[in-house]
């Protein structure tokens, strides 16, 4: 069937003078023929249709079929996040959305519709490098994938969840599921329902990826939702770093997003973890994202959030294994309208562990940042540290931080530390600016990319050139 | 050859503007001259450089600045900024994670045409020559501006800044305060050698021994909000000589 979304392509003519870029870039959309779609709302029907369209194992249905009861059962957790979650409405949104494509092996095989999309998004420097390796995910399917030779020669996996699942059902079965339960909570629940698409890495032991593996994907039809499923396995001794990103077009109606991302770092693994993402100010984000460290394991959470309605994403590492590691570092930025609920979980597990989190945040016009984290050391460990540093930056009189740092730690051998600092740019610093003869507005991002340049410097550096350049057009207008 | 001229300048705080700080300065500086303002504390020199600057907290309650027989009243501080004027702040503000060389890469990039990039290489290689003109550390680009700095540090961060930006018009408040003798040296040095007739230098200062190292073309003394002694750098050595007093005890038998 043909489901044509009418939105115009926008025409070209924003640039934004300052970096370059077309505004309007978020703001596109191409007609995509769907050949496969679950309708809006949710029902058990619609879960079996998914699973049937997927012709997934049996275990996989009765798996979506339980977790659609708990998504059911679960009530909201308004009673300690925003009400603004009572505002989704679940039965407009559509489940599942496919071009019934498989995902493509090279790029001459990607529509062209498809590559004007990634054209658009306005890394075309960055997408020649990545097509090579790239996992992109063009609505709930992967349009294009092409795991490149050699990570493949190295014995890695990297193929869609979808694929996974039909091809690597014994390594995907061991630890789906399993870092972060169905039941977690709601949103967790949801997708467990009805995920689909997301990223599968396997590393087999002692192999260190050389590059870093990249996902780009967008969501591309109205009142559309995106389930996907990631999980990465990195096999004793192994290391790899995952990257994702998005930037999605801009629409009237809410959009749900609710990801579910499983890391396990076994014995001696590396994980690093790298999201930026740009959503559409309509769009639900409620995220949720875990891994677990095994011994001298590390997991290292790099996570960028800008745009978005309301986004609730607290990356977390379980610190099963002596000596593991955990970091989470990220960056927040909550516009008008806009509500960050970011944060970090990490739970230590095992003696002699360390977590680290940096959370930097800000504020501009009425946006809303909200810095969630939660540190767990109990009474029979020994030797654990944690070091909390969270900074939040408000850009005008009325932008809003709130901080609710949960520190729980017992036993007398462990070393906590924790900072927060709340901070303005001052008239003071804009006018020295300005003397230079930046105007008021280019002042005003330099001052908030200073405030964020330690944490995006451990971007990798493509992505810390995009990010300035999100960050530059976020602070447009935020200033007169 | 260009002029900056401040024409009967009264300027108060824009919270309290019934009470006047500068109170009818006016003055005539043309580029290839450096004019030394000196007087006591609380006179209005420094109200008088962020006024001719744009700072918000201050009102220009009458009066007109021009550049070349234009008012520059009306634009923005970055226009002004751009439109070759330069403040050397007594206190330079602190933008933290922010090196001196993407501030200062900004600050050229500012005063390009829209759509024209700053070519990296030789924006690079004239801060090299610059700070090395100024006797200063490659390390110290790399820096936040101005953060942590040590009072000579942030002077040499700002005469760094001047040297990359070349103004026509250049305002120095108090540039000498809070520097040892070597630091002095070496700021006066880079001053003197920007000096020459594409750069008019208005040198705020509270003390002559910056003058050994700058010699002033005129000296003006300050004093309750207006000029009230104009003079050479045999000005500057009465001043010393005479202390302040001298200057109001004349205005008082005047």
């Amino acid at each position: 069937m043909a489901d044509t979304d009418t939105l115009p392509p926008a025409d070209d003519t924003a640039v934004n003078p300052v970096g370059g870029i077309d505004q309007a870039v978020g703001n596109f959309q191409y007609d995509v023929n769907y050949e496969f779609d679950a309708g809006t709302g949710l029902t058990e029907d619609t879960v079996r249709y998914i699973s049937s369209v997927k012709k997934e194992a049996p275990w996989i249905l009765e798996f979506r079929l339980k977790a659609l009861q708990t998504f059911l059962d679960k009530p909201m957790p308004t009673h300690w996040a925003t009400k603004d979650l009572e505002n989704i409405d679940f039965s407009k949104i559509r489940y599942y959305l496919s071009q019934g494509q498989k995902p493509k092996r090279t790029w001459d095989e990607v529509p062209d519709d498809i590559k004007q999309t990634f054209e658009r998004l306005g890394i075309p420097e960055q997408e020649r490098k990545f097509l090579a390796g790239v996992e992109a995910q063009f609505d709930s399917e992967a349009a294009y994938s092409n795991i490149k030779d050699i990570v493949a020669k190295q014995g890695v996996i990297f193929c869609n969840s979808t694929e996974a699942l039909r091809e690597h059902p014994e390594i995907f079965k061991k630890f789906f599921g399993k870092v972060i339960p169905t039941g977690d909570n709601k949103f967790s629940a949801l997708n467990s329902a009805v995920f689909s698409g997301g990223s599968f890495i396997y590393v087999p032991p002692g192999v260190k990826v050389a590059q870093p593996l990249q996902a780009y994907f967008r969501i591309n039809a109205e009142n559309f939702g995106q389930f996907e499923r990631t999980l990465i396995i990195a096999d004793e001794g192994s290391e790899v770093v995952y990257m994702e990103g998005c930037t999605a077009p801009k629409f009237s109606t809410s959009t749900l997003h609710s990801a579910v991302v499983e890391l396990v770092a076994l014995k001696g693994a590396k994980i690093q973890y790298i999201t930026v993402q740009n959503w559409a100010n309509n769009v639900f984000n409620l995220v949720t994202k875990r891994g677990v460290a095994h011994e001298d394991a590390e997991i290292k959470w790099i996570d960028c959030n800008i745009g978005s309605r309301l986004t609730m994403k607290y990356p977390g590492v379980v610190l099963k294994g002596k000596r593991a590691r955990g970091e989470v570092i990220s960056i927040a930025l909550a516009n008008d309208g806009q509500h960050q609920d970011t944060g970090a979980k990490m739970i230590h597990a095992a003696d002699d562990t360390t977590s680290v989190i940096v959370a930097k945040s800000i504020s501009v016009g009425q946006g809303r940042s909200t810095y969630r984290g939660q540190v767990h050391i109990p009474k029979h460990l020994k030797g654990c540290k944690n070091n909390t540093e969270c900074d939040a930056l408000l850009i005008n009189t009325n932008s809003r931080t709130d901080t609710y740092p949960a520190i729980t730690v017992r036993g007398d051998t462990h070393a906590v530390q924790h900072e927060a600092s709340v901070s303005k740019v001052s008239e003071e610093q804009i006018f020295y600016m300005q003397q230079r003869g930046l105007t008021e507005a280019q002042a005003m991002s330099l001052a908030v990319n200073g405030f964020v340049n330690d944490l995006v410097r451990q971007f990798p550096m493509e992505y810390s050139v995009e990010l300035k350049r999100l960050i530059d057009l976020e602070m447009e207008g935020s200033v007169g | 050859m260009h002029t900056l001229e401040i024409r009967d300048l009264h300027v108060a705080l824009t919270e309290s503007p019934d009470k006047p700080i500068v109170k009818g300065f006016s003055l005539t500086i043309k580029t290839g001259e450096v004019h030394a303002i000196m007087g006591p504390n609380g006179t209005g020199k420094s109200t008088l450089s962020k006024a001719i600057a744009g700072h918000p907290d201050y009102a220009i309650t009458s009066g007109d600045v021009l550049i070349d027989g234009k008012s520059i009243l009306e634009m923005e501080p970055d226009e002004r900024a751009r439109a070759g004027l330069f403040l050397a702040f007594q206190y330079p503000s602190e933008i933290p994670g922010v090196s001196i060389a993407n501030f200062l890469r900004a600050a050229v990039q500012a005063r390009l045409a829209e759509g024209e990039e700053l070519d990296a290489t030789g924006y690079y290689k004239k801060l090299y020559s610059k700070m090395d003109l100024l006797k200063i550390d490659r390390k110290f680009t790399s820096r936040s501006v101005n953060e942590g700095f040590s009072g000579g540090e942030k002077k040499r961060c700002e005469i760094l800044q001047m040297a990359m930006l070349e103004p026509t018009f250049a305002l120095m408040d108090e540039t000498d305060s809070g520097l040892d003798i070597d630091a002095l040296k070496i700021v006066a040095e880079g001053v003197s050698a920007m000096r020459g007739d594409k750069l008019g230098v208005m040198l705020i200062t509270h003390y002559q021994r910056l003058l050994d190292h700058i010699v002033p073309d005129f000296v003006h003394v300050m004093y309750d909000g207006r000029i009230v002694k104009s003079g050479d750098k045999s000005l500057a050595f009465e001043l010393e000589a005479k202390g302040y007093d001298w200057v109001k005890n004349e205005l008082v038998t005047a």
